[in-house]
């Protein structure tokens, strides 16, 4: 089932990495040190030294520029194998859901679900394609180098990719012939394997992408000792598993969101509205799902790349990247806030949410004081006139709040709070039974005022009172304490709203087109929160193809300007929403039938 | 009585606009940053639009003086007023953010520029990536000896850093208002105390023009230590710093 991250067939960073340069003066020393090992390399080795390339090494065609080229072909093709591989977690879960309940109609939506991605499958494939011809044109020498290690999981690659097909056109066209007690269980299996298959792959494409931040398996020469599971097993691939696996999650259940949501906002009857609110609904809930456990994979991944290197780290998160951090703590609150926004409308589906309007507002300053924190920047853009009147870059009250510890407090909120949203919803058409409902809800307020407290001494206390081992370590209390309230309360819901009486039914398909909006909104933010931080996480990569190895020297070796990256992401998410609308758009057309009396010829005429 | 929900939200965005201005500009004397107030603000005004329109009942009391606003033939001499007032508005806010001015462009520079991998300095070369303070041992082993390496560092502190960086090490020393930018505040929490000694180092050996060009504009007045101190004084001035100020250098290990 875990195959939904994979976010790339193809590395992102293998075209990333050609696109990430900078101006060389940062690591003359690192680079010195790799020439010199290049140079006293053994030469009884079968394998080559990386090359050291020049600008005439690096092809051009027709005028394009490569880097754009591949840089653009790569997202799209991480975005699509992203939703392909995620979409068939949740279908393997919901159809899981179905056959358990006998509730068809998760069998329907899980179907419908696979059913778009099997086109976007085929356009996955084309801007795979698409991708590795490029770097294939534009870059062949790092081409030569990486299959020059990596060809024996290249091949498997490519073989398994086949598996992953066959597996999902079994499972795709066997969906109705495959029901019943014993085929349903088959049809399931097939469907695990399908997400093993994909996950597989991600794995091993997400190998090739670290092996370029954090090479191993070589020498400082770049000569590679014959042992391909050394390279593959770098220091940053599985805190890239980990985190791309959580992300797809998340992503998959946007995406399909989205599609919902245009479906809901086209359909012309009150039983489409229904079932597609509904659809909108479960995929809202994978996506929050994924989204909340995602900034803590985030945290563990970047503290395992300053762990690696200070340079890479700092060069993240301090230097010539952090603003693009600024941009991605906006665009993941805003995932938040639209998740939020999109749970209240929901609470109008039942007369019996109107009771939990009153709390939202306290909620909603809550979230937005914590998302506040959550961007504020540590350095401040400032103007002379603010300068001097603050006496230098720093602000005394609003600076503490730019550091990891301000930020990994504020998220922690953020994801309680979001939690607290869902609870509410939750309960929005019922009434409990139960004799110690008051009790059951001291409980769950005691927990989150603990919770809360604890959340906020880890975080002053140890962010800013300890050294910095502590102030990293902190970050996982406040994490698992977040977990543990959101698994204990859910438990106390549970089961004080155990056969609990209905209040009001629940109308699906009564909320207001705003709350699609916020679908849209979720997917949009997603798409190019991906797109950013998958060019950061190749960019700080900087003029090395692969780092302190293999260096970059092709013109396009320049990390590029703030303005110049986001206006080459952004075209790109413009690219991929266009062709997710087309993919929208085919499973709209496949299910009308046009009438055409006259046209055919009858049966004996 | 009741105030109308539209007015109620614009009355919640005044009120935290002013809030912020207030705290921090009056109360704390600590002026909030134009550009942070605007994404404040932003963000502000989207989570009252999301409190004001999640219902549908609260979203036609926003939603609904604004139509009649626009189509109610009653209101026929307010919707001219307001259509008149509301461009010139915008068109004097436009030329206020654009018209031509003599302030300097603002800048985002980047004050912790990433290290290089290595760095030469003192004629060798040292990878910034392992590279430890040698005193830093003595901490433990030898608390005596350290404090002594402790007072040493300060010593060369208060003879060569504390003009700019201060006698307290706030960065404001007698020199700093004349240097722009202002002297690092060792005291804040987000300089020294998140960075590695080694990272130290190579700022301090190589100061200002050693910055690299991710840094730019480098107008850092900072010199090039390693002409004026030894090796040993880096690093004791290194021990100093944190000594000071209480802070530990970032480090992987726990203690």
């Amino acid at each position: 089932m875990v195959l939904l991250f994979g976010l790339l067939f193809v590395p992102p960073e293998v075209a990333g990495l050609d696109l990430i340069g900078l101006d060389g003066g940062v690591a003359f020393a690192a680079e010195d040190a790799a020439t010199e090992a290049a140079a006293q390399a053994d030469v009884a080795s079968p394998y080559q030294p990386a090359p050291q390339l020049t600008e005439k090494d690096y092809p051009t065609f027709l005028g394009f520029n490569g880097r754009i080229f591949v840089w653009i072909a790569a997202q799209l093709h991480l975005w699509f194998a992203a939703f392909v591989l995620a979409v068939p977690i949740f279908v393997f879960i919901i159809e899981a859901i179905g056959m358990k309940t006998r509730d068809k109609r998760y069998d329907d939506m899980a179907y419908e679900f696979i059913k778009v991605s099997l086109t976007a499958y085929s356009l996955t494939a084309i801007v795979g394609g698409l991708t590795l011809l490029g770097l294939l044109v534009f870059y062949p020498h790092v081409m030569t180098y990486m299959t020059s290690i990596f060809k024996e999981s290249m091949i498997f690659y490519a073989l398994i990719f086949f598996a992953e097909s066959a597996c999902l056109y079994v499972y795709y066209y066997g969906w109705h012939w495959l029901q019943g007690p014993f085929k349903k269980w088959v049809h399931l299996t097939i469907g695990l394997l399908l997400n093993a298959v994909g996950t597989l792959l991600m794995l091993l494409a997400n190998s090739w992408l670290t092996f370029m931040m954090s090479p191993a398996g070589v020498d400082a020469g770049g000569v590679f000792n014959g042992e391909i599971w050394d390279a593959m097993h770098n220091f940053l691939w599985n805190p890239i598993n980990l985190h791309r696996f959580v992300a797809n999650i998340a992503y998959g259940g946007s995406i399909i969101g989205a599609y919902a949501a245009y479906k809901f906002l086209s359909a012309r009857t009150p039983q489409e509205k229904a079932h597609y609110d509904w659809m909108g609904y479960n995929a809202n809930f994978v996506a929050i799902a994924g989204l909340l456990p995602l900034p803590f994979a985030g945290y563990y991944l970047v503290a395992e790349i300053y762990a690696y290197s200070q340079q890479m780290g700092i060069t993240l998160m301090g230097g010539i990247f952090a603003w693009l951090f600024i941009i991605q703590a906006v665009l993941i609150g805003t995932l938040f806030l639209s998740a939020n926004y999109y749970l209240w409308c929901g609470l109008g589906r039942s007369e019996g949410g109107v009771r939990y309007y009153k709390y939202m507002k306290y909620l909603a300053v809550v979230i937005v004081a914590a998302f506040l924190v959550w961007f504020t920047p540590h350095t401040l853009v400032l103007s002379n006139e603010e300068l001097k009147a603050l006496g230098g870059p720093y602000h005394k009250y609003l600076g503490p709040l730019g550091i990891m510890p301000a930020k990994n407090t504020a998220v922690n909120i953020m994801i309680l709070m979001t939690y607290l949203s869902f609870l509410y919803y939750r309960r929005a058409n019922k009434i409990a039974v139960v004799t110690w409902v008051k009790a059951g809800n001291a409980a769950q307020i005691a927990l989150f005022v603990m919770a809360c407290a604890n959340i906020f001494f880890l975080g002053i206390y140890h962010g800013y009172f300890t050294n910095t081992v502590y102030k990293v370590a902190a970050s996982i209390p406040q994490v698992l304490t977040t977990l543990l309230v959101i698994v204990i309360a859910t438990v106390i819901d549970s089961m004080i709203y155990k056969n609990a009486k209905e209040v009001a039914p629940q109308r699906w398909g009564r909320v207001p087109p705003r709350s699609q909006y916020a679908l849209f909104l979720l997917a949009v933010s997603f798409t190019w929160l991906m797109g950013l931080m998958g060019y950061i996480r190749s960019g700080i990569r900087q003029h090395w193809h692969v780092v302190d190895v293999f260096r970059d020297n092709s013109p396009d070796a320049f990390t590029p300007s703030l303005g110049y990256a986001t206006n080459v992401i952004s075209v790109a998410t413009i690219l991929f929403m266009a062709m997710v609308i087309f993919v929208f758009w085919l499973a709209q057309i496949s299910g009308q039938k046009s009438e055409t009396p006259g046209f055919w010829k009858e049966p004996g005429q | 009585m009741k105030i109308p929900r539209l007015l109620q939200a614009i009355l919640v965005l005044g009120g935290v606009y002013g809030g912020f201005v207030l705290v921090f500009d009056v109360i704390l004397e600590q002026v909030i940053p134009s550009s942070l107030l605007n994404m404040y603000m932003f963000f502000v005004v989207a989570g009252t639009y999301m409190v004001f329109t999640f219902s549908e009942e609260s979203t036609e009391q926003i939603v609904s003086p604004i139509k009649a606003l626009v189509e109610d033939p009653s209101k026929k001499m307010l919707r001219n007023v307001v259509f008149v007032l509301l461009p010139l508005f915008f068109g004097w806010f436009t030329y206020q953010q654009i018209k031509p001015s003599f302030e300097a462009p603002l800048e985002l520079r980047t004050i912790h520029p990433a290290p290089p991998a290595a760095v030469k300095v003192f004629g060798k070369r040292y990878n910034l990536l392992t590279l430890e303070n040698p005193f830093r041992k003595f901490e433990k082993e030898d608390p005596e000896k350290f404090a002594s390496l402790v007072r040493e560092g300060g010593d060369v502190y208060v003879k060569n850093c504390q003009y700019c960086h201060g006698d307290k090490l706030d960065g404001q020393g007698p020199y700093a208002q004349g240097l722009s930018p202002v002297p690092l505040n060792f005291q804040d929490v987000g300089t020294i105390a998140q960075l590695q000694e080694g990272y130290l180092f190579w700022r301090i050996a190589t100061g200002g023009p050693g910055l690299p060009k991710e840094a730019t504009p480098w107008l850092s007045a900072m010199p090039v230590w390693e002409d004026f101190l030894t090796e040993d004084e880096i690093w004791k001035v290194i021990l100093f710093l944190y000594d000071y100020t209480g802070y530990q250098p970032r480090s992987w290990e726990h203690e």
